[in-house]
């Protein structure tokens, strides 16, 4: 080690982070660890540096160096994971979240230079997907990964894989049935122009054949493209439901069936080509509302976070098991950064595990032999030696899942505009259908049949089941621009009807990684370089926090040094005697709680004060109080209490702020919200809180980097944004409003078609034209609309 | 002006023709990532003349 080296602020060649040491240089390079060098030396080794080349700094930064894919090696496992596999090569995706730059692409798509074994590889940039195709005579699928893992692209293996789940769901051919219905429309509308000019008597014997081709056309439109609503509207009429898609399968039905007659009995010319347009338009709008993020998912449960295997002990060594097959009874062995997948009892070792994920709580808690570590924890330290005592399914935070929150059906929390609507549309339709059809009856069959079949196909809500589409998919992309990103185009809605916010406390309303040290103590400069010294030999998170409070100091030679977890340190530097720890260790005595954590410091037996850890609060925390004017505002941490003084300010009343809650606790608390009348958005972003997303109306994932694990909800919020929480829901309460104009809009279309409908005189070029007309008034006017309120809102 | 019938006849194979090339592209994925090839596009070949 280098003694006494002033060190420069110069930022890791490979991953970009501030260098801390000297230590780690090659080819005159910096690295800030020892990963990110060994990262650096297999690409060089294999001459693939020009990896450094197209971006500047494209690694992610690797502090964890030991591998553990021994799993990998389980042939149970292995199968889950391939995607196809005979008897030379393999096939196997994975997904990588660190993909994001050119360099990412060049370097995975060159991976046959490091191992020839590797037949091809492709990377997918916007699903962060690599697939590679392998011999694995040559290269096990556990040396792939290793091979991964040693450039620093380590794939995040679950064999309950969300993202490949969502991308076999997607193919249902829609872009194949627009595209049939759009061929046909083209077509169709060519063929009827010669009717709609007029064609002299020596050409009727024209009009006949595009009319039967007319025909032609509208039937893969009908049979092939429109058979969905067909399908949709059965099944709707089974479960006693009128949906939007009943009147619009019958306007097809009857606009195909009046086109054959009249072409067949040669009394008109049909409209084959209204039918065509009806269709194509109704499937872009499917597809406009269709809108997929391809690397988020909104899935995710605990076994997409918890690890693939374990290793477990038996008689004949150390034994990789699936953690499904884990039961009671088995030992495990959990090293560090591990997590800890069932409730299980500490056999051996020094426990200090961190509960971010199912308590909320930010520092790692201590753990002594014979206690019970609660699934979820992740271990900080050395390995730990565990007997299982609960199954992985029937553990403290994972029978969550077993609650009915998460089995209930996922579309009837809220019935959107267009379900409410559509119900008494088709009742309405139907009675002014019949009321002409009696009317003229007695008088002319003719005319009572061609009325009531025209006020079928003039009233089919074509414009209306667009409306709310186009609308939605234009605030989804407002949304998304601003960092917001929600699953489907119903949460927009959902998000109007909202009048409780219910936030969680750590990593929701304080960054999580984000937190502030306080130096209670005035020091010396030789003072902080001896502190500096003490810490940097430890890896415990309080000391990494007190090292990057005063980087850039002399590092000083250790002659003594002892960690003592959940203690502190004691230390020798030059002379100097220090202990660095909790009152326990400096004191001899446990501290009050007080409202921080703080470390103290002891140099030679004289006490010179603390360094006090606070939660660094979201910049946009103050928009708080101004939504508790309109909303029901709630704070509900599983978190100690803390700084319920800091917090008042923002939540107006005292019980409107929970804390000591169990993940339990917090779904219970929703669901009481919502028995008292209300319509519940809740924000969370760990484990802890999944059930309360799952139970509320409304479940938001806040997350610092969109990549990250995040539970199961039905929008993920990017941190950075948090400040325009107010004008998303302003705005989604404007793009209601959208929605409910361009409802009249297309109602006063269907009234001005009617008026021609009823009296039986609908002529095919009135029908041609006003379907496409309605049709894009609506969406220019949904379009200009919802940019116009996010512009108002400052949204774009 | 039977010629009519010929035309609308090649005109429609024609189109059924681009119609099915699409299926075709559709079907062999050739739509899955249309985002990753224009990243892809701009990376060298032979990176020789690149190293160090």
């Amino acid at each position: 080690m280098k003694q006494g080296a002033i060190i420069e602020k110069t930022c890791c060649y490979h991953c970009g982070d501030e260098c801390t040491t000297t230590d780690y240089v090659i080819d005159d390079k910096q690295f800030c660890c020892h990963g990110c060098k060994s990262v650096y030396q297999v690409l060089s080794a294999n001459q693939l540096c020009s990896y450094y080349k197209y971006n500047d700094h494209p690694g992610a930064t690797r502090n964890r160096t030991d591998k553990r894919f021994d799993y990998l090696s389980e042939p149970g496992i292995i199968s889950e994971l391939l995607d196809y596999s005979d008897d030379h090569v393999s096939i196997v995706t994975f997904y990588i979240p660190h993909i994001h730059c050119s360099s990412c692409l060049w370097l995975l798509e060159q991976l046959n230079k490091i191992n020839p074994a590797v037949h091809y590889c492709r990377v997918d940039f916007l699903k962060k997907q690599l697939s590679i195709r392998f011999d694995h005579r040559k290269l096990s699928l556990q040396q792939l990964v290793e091979l991964l893992f040693d450039i620093g692209y380590e794939p995040l293996i679950s064999l309950h894989d969300i993202i490949k789940d969502q991308n076999n769901a997607n193919k249902d051919n829609l872009v194949q049935k627009i595209a049939v219905a759009g061929f046909c429309f083209g077509n169709v509308m060519l063929l009827s122009f010669p009717e709609y000019f007029g064609l002299s008597v020596y050409e009727q014997n024209f009009k006949h054949f595009f009319g039967w081709l007319n025909v032609l056309f509208s039937l893969p439109v009908v049979f092939y493209s429109g058979r969905g609503y067909f399908q949709s509207a059965w099944q709707n009429l089974r479960n006693k439901v009128l949906n939007i898609d009943f009147p619009l399968a019958l306007g097809i039905a009857v606009l195909f069936l009046r086109t054959l007659f009249e072409v067949a009995s040669h009394t008109g010319a049909g409209f084959a080509d209204t039918l065509c347009g009806l269709v194509f338009f109704l499937l872009v709008g499917k597809f406009v509302q269709k809108k997929t993020y391809h690397h988020l998912s909104f899935e995710r449960d605990y076994r997409s976070f918890f690890p693939v295997a374990v290793s477990t002990i038996t008689p004949n060594g150390e034994k990789p098991v699936k953690l499904s097959e884990l039961s009671v009874g088995h030992r495990i062995i959990i090293r560090n950064n591990e997590i800890v997948p069932a409730d299980a009892i500490l056999l051996k070792g020094n426990a200090l595990v961190d509960f971010s994920f199912v308590t909320g709580e930010t520092l790692p808690v201590g753990k002594v032999l014979g206690e019970i570590i609660y699934a979820g924890g992740r271990q900080t330290g050395e390995a730990l030696e565990m007997e299982v005592v609960k199954p992985v399914s029937q553990s403290y935070l994972t029978q969550l899942w077993n609650n009915e929150a998460f089995s209930r059906q996922q579309d009837d929390r809220m019935r959107t505009f267009n379900q409410k609507v559509s119900k008494y549309f088709t009742i309405v339709l139907l009675i002014i259908a019949f009321g002409s059809l009696s009317y003229w009856l007695p008088s002319d069959i003719r005319r009572g049949f061609a009325a009531f079949t025209a006020v079928l196909i003039v009233a089919c809500p074509c414009a209306l089941a667009l409306s709310t589409p186009f609308t939605m998919s234009a605030a989804l992309s407002i949304f998304d621009k601003n960092l917001f990103y929600l699953k489907n185009t119903a949460v927009v809605e959902q998000m109007a009807g909202i009048n409780t916010l219910v936030f969680d406390k750590t990593g929701t309303i304080t960054a999580s990684d984000d937190t502030e040290i306080k130096q209670e103590l005035a020091l010396t400069d030789r003072q902080r370089q001896l502190v500096y010294s003490a810490c940097i030999n430890s890896a415990h998170p309080l000391s990494m926090m007190v090292c990057r409070e005063l980087k850039g100091t002399k590092r000083l030679e250790t002659s003594t040094y002892l960690e003592i977890p959940g203690k502190g340190i004691l230390a020798t530097i030059d002379g100097d005697e220090l202990r660095i720890g909790n009152s326990k260790l400096v004191f001899g005595q446990p501290g009050e709680a007080g409202d921080v954590t703080k470390v103290h410091l002891m140099i030679n037996e004289r006490y010179l004060g603390y360094f006090a850890l606070e939660h660094r609060y979201r910049p946009g925390l103050d928009v708080l109080p101004g939504l508790g004017k309109d909303y029901d505002t709630y704070l509900l941490s599983g978190d100690k209490d803390y700084e319920r003084n800091r917090l008042k300010s923002f939540f107006s009343v005292e019980d409107k702020m929970l804390f000591n809650s169990s993940p339990q606790d917090k779904l219970d608390f929703i669901d009481k919200l919502q028995t008292g009348g209300g319509c519940v958005m809740m924000f969370g972003d760990g484990l802890n809180d999944s059930g309360a997303l799952k139970q509320s109306n409304l479940g938001v994932a806040v997350t610092d980097n969109v990549n990250n694990f995040t539970p199961g909800s039905d929008a993920i919020l990017d941190g950075r944004s948090f400040d325009k929480l107010p004008s998303f829901l302003r705005f989604s309460k404007d793009t209601v409003n959208i929605i409910h104009i361009s409802f009249l809009i297309s109602l006063t279309y269907n009234l001005i078609g009617l008026s021609y409908a009823v009296t039986g005189n609908l002529s095919p070029l009135i029908a041609a034209i006003l379907m496409p007309l309605s049709t894009a008034t609506i969406i220019s006017f949904t379009s200009i609309a919802t940019h116009f309120m996010a512009k108002k809102r400052r949204l774009i | 002006m039977s010629i009519i019938y010929f035309l609308i006849g090649c005109s429609v194979l024609l189109a059924l023709v681009f119609l099915a090339a699409f299926f075709w592209a559709q079907r062999s994925g050739q739509n899955d990532d249309l985002y990753t090839p224009s990243v892809r596009i701009l990376l060298e070949e032979d990176d020789n003349e690149l190293q160090k």
